[in-house]
C-alpha cells in the first residue's frame, strides 16, 4: 500500500484498488484487440504459407524401414515425396524390467507411424500413402536420375525412364503438347461447329413439328430440307472424326517406358505426361521455375483427376463473374430501397415496420435463401422464362435449373440488407446545411437528391458494396441448391455467341475447397489443394475489397474533402 | 401590384401580420416589416429571438421542416410567397441565399456557382461560363480561383468558401440576398472582405442580413429590424435605432447590457 500512497496526487481519481481508474480495462482491451490481430494474422500467413507450400518441388526419397509388425528379415522398400510429420518421438525403450503389458504400450507408443510419405505410382496398386515411425527407418536416400512424372491419369509416377535421355524426353513431352493443341484446334474449329449445326437442326425440327396444322405442303417441304441437311452433315461429321481418330491414333503411338524403383515397367503416350522432371538434381533456380509454372497451371487450367490436381481457373473465373453480377444487382436494389425509405417516404410506423424487417433479414440463415432462390428464380422464374423463349429446348432446361445468374441473385438478396443498411446511414449522415443550400438555389427534390445528396452519400454505398461483397464471395449453403456444381467444362463468359451464358451453371472456389476437401477419396491427397485453393479465395477477397476501398477513398476525398480510409 | 396595400415601389419585400409556429410553439408573433429596395437591412436581436426563422420565412426554406405552420403573408414584389398556386422552386430560384455556415457543395468551384444555372436547365458552355466569372468576380473571388475552377471547393479556406456561397447565392441573377450570419465563423479579415462585399452590391440587390454582431449591423445596413421574444420590437433606420431607440429593450440589447 506503501506505492499507491506515493502515486496519489489530488487531481486524479482511483479506484478502491488503488489504480487509477479505468486503466486495467484500457490495457485489458488493448490486449484483446493485440490477441484477436495476431491471431488474424496467424491464420492468414498459416494459410498461405501452406498454399505457396503446396505447389512446390519437393525431392523424392528412397527409404528402407524394418517394420514392426512384419518379421525383422524384409526390410521394404519406400519410394516417394515426404508428405509431413505428424509428432515427434522418443527412442524405444529397452525391454527390461517393467512388466509386459506396459512395456508392450511403450513399444507401441515409439513406433507410431509418425511420417507420411506419397508414394504416387498408384496403378501398380501401391498405395498413396505410406505411413513410418522414426523408429522403423533403417535408410533413406535420394537418387539423382529418378524422374516424378506428371501425368493425366492416375496420378504422379515415380521411377525411372528407359531409352530416353532426358532432354530427349523433354524434347517429346514439348512436341506432344504441341500435338494435342492442334487436335483440340481440330475439335474445337471443325467438328464443334458441326454439333452446333446439327442441334440447331434438332431444335426446328421441333419447331416446325409443333406449328404443323397439315393445311399446306410447307411442312413436308421444311421436313425434307432438314432431313437432307442434317444427313450431309452427319456425312461430313463422320469423315472428321475418322480424321480425329487417326490424329489420336497417331499421337498415341509416342510412348515411353517407365520403371519404377521395384523393377516394374510402365509404358505411357507421351501425350499422357504434363510434366516431367528430375526433383533431386534440381538447382535453386530450375525449382523455381518449375514452382512458377505449376502456379500458373493452378491459376489457368482447368482441374484433373476429380479436382485434385491441375488448376482451378473455372472455379476462380467463377467466383469473379457471381461476385460481380451479385454486385451489379443488389447495388441499385439496396440503394433505391435506402433512398425511397429514408429520402421519400413518409417516416412513420410502415416504414419502421419495414426497416426492422430488412434488419431481421440479414439474420435468416443462408442456406434458406438458397432455398428460397431454387423455387423462385430457378423453378419459378426460369421455367417461366424457359417455357416463353427455348420451348423448343424441352424438356432440357435453360433457365429453369441452377445457373450463374439465379446463384448471384440469390446471393444478392442475401447481401441486400447489408447495402440497405449503410447507404441509409450514409445518407442520414449527408449534412443538413448541403439539402438547404441546395433548396435554397431553387432546386427541386428530385435535383437535390440526385445532385447532392447521393454523390455525398457514395462512400458510405460503396462501404455497403465492399461488405456484400465480401460477404457474398464466402457463402457457399445457398450456391448447393442454386448451380454450383463440381466440374463445369464451359465457362458463363466465353467467345460464343452470345458471349454471356449466365444460365449455365459454374464452379465456385468455396464449394471447390468443400468439395475437394471434404468429398475427394484421399483427404490427405488433396490437403495441399485446399490449402492453395483457400489462400487463393482470401487473396480474390482482399483483392476485390482493395480494389473497392481505393475507389471508395477517391470518393471521399472527392466528396467529403478528406483522404485515407 | 394590388391597389390599397400599403406596399410601395420601394419595398421589394412586405412582411404583413406574419406569424410561425413550430407545432404548438409560437415563434413569430404577428410581424409587420417592410423591406426597402436595393438597400440593406440588418435584423438584430438576441439568440432565439426568430430572426433567423423570419429569414428562412421569406424563401419557405422553413417548409423542409416537419409541423410548421403560419399565418399572415410575406410579399415578394407585391405577389404572395405563401399562396398555395406558389411555384417554391421558382420562388427560392429570384432569392439567393448565405448560410451561417459556409456550405458548398462537394464539387468543383465552377459547379458549385453553376448550380443555380444548371438546375435551371442551362446548358450552354458560353453562358455558363459567363455566370461564374461574374458571380465569382461580385463575390471577390475570381483573382484567387481563376486558375484553379476545375478543383475542389473543399480546399478553399473557410473565408473564400464563405464567397463562393454568396458567388452561388448571387449567380442565378436573384432579386433579393438572405444571409444567415454570414461572417459568425470568419475571422476579422473575412469578415471585412463580406462586409466590402455587401457595399459593393448594395443599390443592385436587396440584402437582408441577420447578424449578431452590433457594429456589423451599424457598419453595413440601412435599415435594423429589432427582435425580441419573436416580435419585432422596433424597426427604422440604422442611425436612428442606433443612437435614439425609442424602447427601452432596443437601446439595452445595442448598448450590450443583455443577448
Amino acid at each position: 500500500m506503501n506505492t499507491t500512497t506515493k502515486l496519489k496526487s489530488p487531481n486524479k481519481v482511483y479506484s478502491l484498488l488503488g489504480r487509477e481508474e479505468g486503466i486495467p480495462w484500457v490495457w485489458v482491451t488493448g490486449g484483446a484487440l493485440v490477441t484477436i490481430l495476431f491471431m488474424i494474422v496467424a491464420l492468414l500467413g498459416y494459410i498461405f504459407a501452406m498454399g505457396a507450400a503446396a505447389l512446390w518441388p519437393r525431392d523424392v526419397v528412397l527409404v528402407s524401414a524394418a517394420k514392426q509388425s512384419q518379421s525383422s528379415a524384409e526390410s521394404p522398400v519406400i519410394t516417394g515425396v515426404f508428405q509431413r510429420k505428424l509428432m515427434e518421438l522418443s527412442s524405444p525403450a529397452s525391454a527390461d524390467s517393467s512388466s509386459s503389458a506396459e512395456n508392450n504400450q511403450q513399444v507401441a507408443a515409439a513406433y507410431k507411424p509418425n511420417n507420411i510419405i506419397y508414394q504416387a505410382n498408384l496403378d501398380f496398386g501401391v498405395k498413396e500413402f505410406a505411413y513410418v515411425s522414426d523408429n522403423e527407418l533403417r535408410s533413406a536416400s535420394r537418387p539423382v536420375d529418378i524422374w516424378y512424372v506428371e501425368r493425366r491419369e492416375w496420378g504422379p509416377f515415380i521411377g525411372y525412364v528407359k531409352g530416353f535421355s532426358a532432354q530427349e524426353l523433354l524434347n517429346a513431352i514439348a512436341a506432344a503438347a504441341d500435338r494435342d493443341r492442334s487436335i483440340a484446334r481440330f475439335e474445337q474449329t471443325r467438328i464443334r461447329p458441326l454439333n452446333k449445326e446439327l442441334e440447331r437442326i434438332r431444335v426446328e425440327l421441333k419447331t416446325i413439328d409443333r406449328k404443323n396444322t397439315g393445311a399446306d405442303g410447307t411442312y413436308d417441304l421444311e421436313l425434307q430440307r432438314l432431313t437432307s441437311e442434317s444427313e450431309r452433315i452427319s456425312k461430313l461429321y463422320e469423315s472428321l472424326s475418322s480424321e480425329l481418330r487417326t490424329m489420336r491414333q497417331s499421337d498415341s503411338d509416342v510412348q515411353v517406358v517407365l520403371v519404377s524403383p521395384e523393377g516394374r515397367e510402365k509404358t505411357l503416350p507421351i501425350s499422357q505426361v504434363i510434366r516431367a522432371f528430375q526433383p533431386n538434381q534440381l538447382n535453386a533456380w530450375s525449382r523455381i521455375k518449375l514452382y512458377l509454372s505449376r502456379v500458373y497451371e493452378f491459376v489457368s487450367q482447368n482441374p484433373r483427376e476429380a479436382n485434385t490436381q491441375g488448376g482451378v481457373f473455372p472455379a476462380i473465373f467463377g467466383t469473379v463473374v457471381m461476385t460481380l453480377l451479385m454486385t451489379l444487382a443488389v447495388l441499385p436494389a439496396g440503394v433505391m430501397a435506402a433512398i425511397y425509405m429514408r429520402e421519400i417516404a413518409r417516416q412513420g410506423f410502415l416504414v419502421s415496420i419495414v426497416r426492422v424487417a430488412v434488419g431481421n433479414l440479414a439474420g435468416v440463415p443462408s442456406i434458406v435463401y438458397g432455398i428460397f432462390g431454387l423455387g423462385f428464380f430457378c423453378y419459378g422464374l426460369g421455367s417461366s422464362i424457359d417455357e416463353l423463349f427455348f420451348r423448343d429446348r424441352l424438356p432440357s432446361p435453360t433457365f429453369g435449373t441452377g445457373g450463374v445468374l439465379w446463384a448471384s441473385l440469390t446471393l444478392a438478396l442475401l447481401t441486400l440488407p447489408v447495402v440497405i443498411v449503410s447507404t441509409e446511414e450514409a445518407l442520414q449522415a449527408v449534412p443538413r446545411s448541403l439539402r438547404e443550400a441546395s433548396y435554397g438555389c431553387g432546386a427541386t427534390r428530385l435535383q437535390t437528391l440526385l445532385r447532392v445528396v447521393i454523390p455525398r452519400a457514395m462512400p458510405g454505398v460503396m462501404t455497403g458494396m465492399i461488405l456484400a461483397m465480401a460477404r457474398g464471395m464466402g457463402e457457399v449453403a445457398p450456391l448447393l441448391v442454386t448451380g454450383v456444381v463440381k466440374l463445369a467444362p464451359q465457362l458463363p463468359v466465353d467467345a460464343e455467341f452470345p458471349y454471356f451464358h449466365f444460365e449455365r451453371s459454374f464452379m465456385h472456389l468455396g464449394f471447390h475447397i468443400y468439395d475437394v476437401g471434404f468429398q475427394s477419396r484421399s483427404a490427405e491427397v488433396s490437403r495441399p489443394m485446399v490449402f492453395a485453393s483457400t489462400g487463393l479465395l482470401v487473396g480474390l477477397v482482399f483483392v476485390l475489397n482493395l480494389v473497392a476501398i481505393r475507389v471508395r477513398s477517391q470518393l471521399r476525398k472527392r466528396f467529403e474533402g478528406r483522404g485515407a480510409f | 401590384m394590388q391597389e390599397g396595400t400599403s406596399v410601395t415601389a420601394a419595398d421589394v419585400i412586405s412582411i404583413e401580420n406574419f406569424s410561425l409556429w413550430y407545432g404548438e410553439t409560437q415563434a413569430l408573433f404577428g410581424i409587420n416589416l417592410p423591406i426597402q429596395s436595393g438597400g440593406i437591412t440588418a435584423l438584430i436581436g438576441p439568440s432565439g429571438c426568430g430572426k433567423s426563422t423570419l429569414l428562412r420565412s421569406i424563401n419557405r426554406l422553413n417548409d423542409l421542416i416537419d409541423n410548421v405552420s403560419t399565418g399572415g403573408d410575406i410579399r415578394l414584389l407585391g405577389s404572395s410567397v405563401y399562396e398555395r398556386t406558389v411555384d417554391v422552386t421558382s420562388l427560392r430560384k429570384r432569392i439567393g441565399m448565405v448560410f451561417q455556415k459556409s456550405n458548398p457543395f462537394p464539387m468543383s468551384i465552377y459547379e458549385n456557382v453553376a448550380y443555380p444555372l444548371r438546375i435551371a436547365g442551362q446548358k450552354n458552355r458560353a453562358v455558363l461560363d459567363a455566370a461564374v466569372e461574374r458571380s465569382l468576380r461580385a463575390a471577390a473571388l475570381w483573382d484567387e480561383v481563376k486558375d484553379r475552377l476545375r478543383k475542389s471547393a473543399l480546399d478553399l479556406s473557410g473565408g473564400q468558401q464563405q464567397r463562393l456561397c454568396i458567388a452561388r447565392a448571387v449567380a442565378g441573377e436573384p432579386e433579393v440576398l438572405l444571409m444567415d450570419e454570414p461572417c459568425s465563423a470568419l475571422d476579422p479579415i473575412a469578415t471585412l472582405k463580406i462586409e466590402e462585399l455587401m457595399n459593393d452590391m448594395r443599390g443592385q440587390l436587396t440584402i437582408v442580413i441577420v447578424t449578431h454582431s452590433m457594429q456589423q449591423a451599424a457598419r453595413v445596413s440601412d435599415n435594423t429590424a429589432f427582435f425580441y421574444l419573436g416580435k419585432l420590437i422596433e424597426s427604422g433606420p440604422t442611425k436612428t435605432i442606433f443612437s435614439e431607440a425609442s424602447h427601452q429593450e432596443t437601446r439595452d440589447y445595442i448598448a450590450g447590457r443583455f443577448g
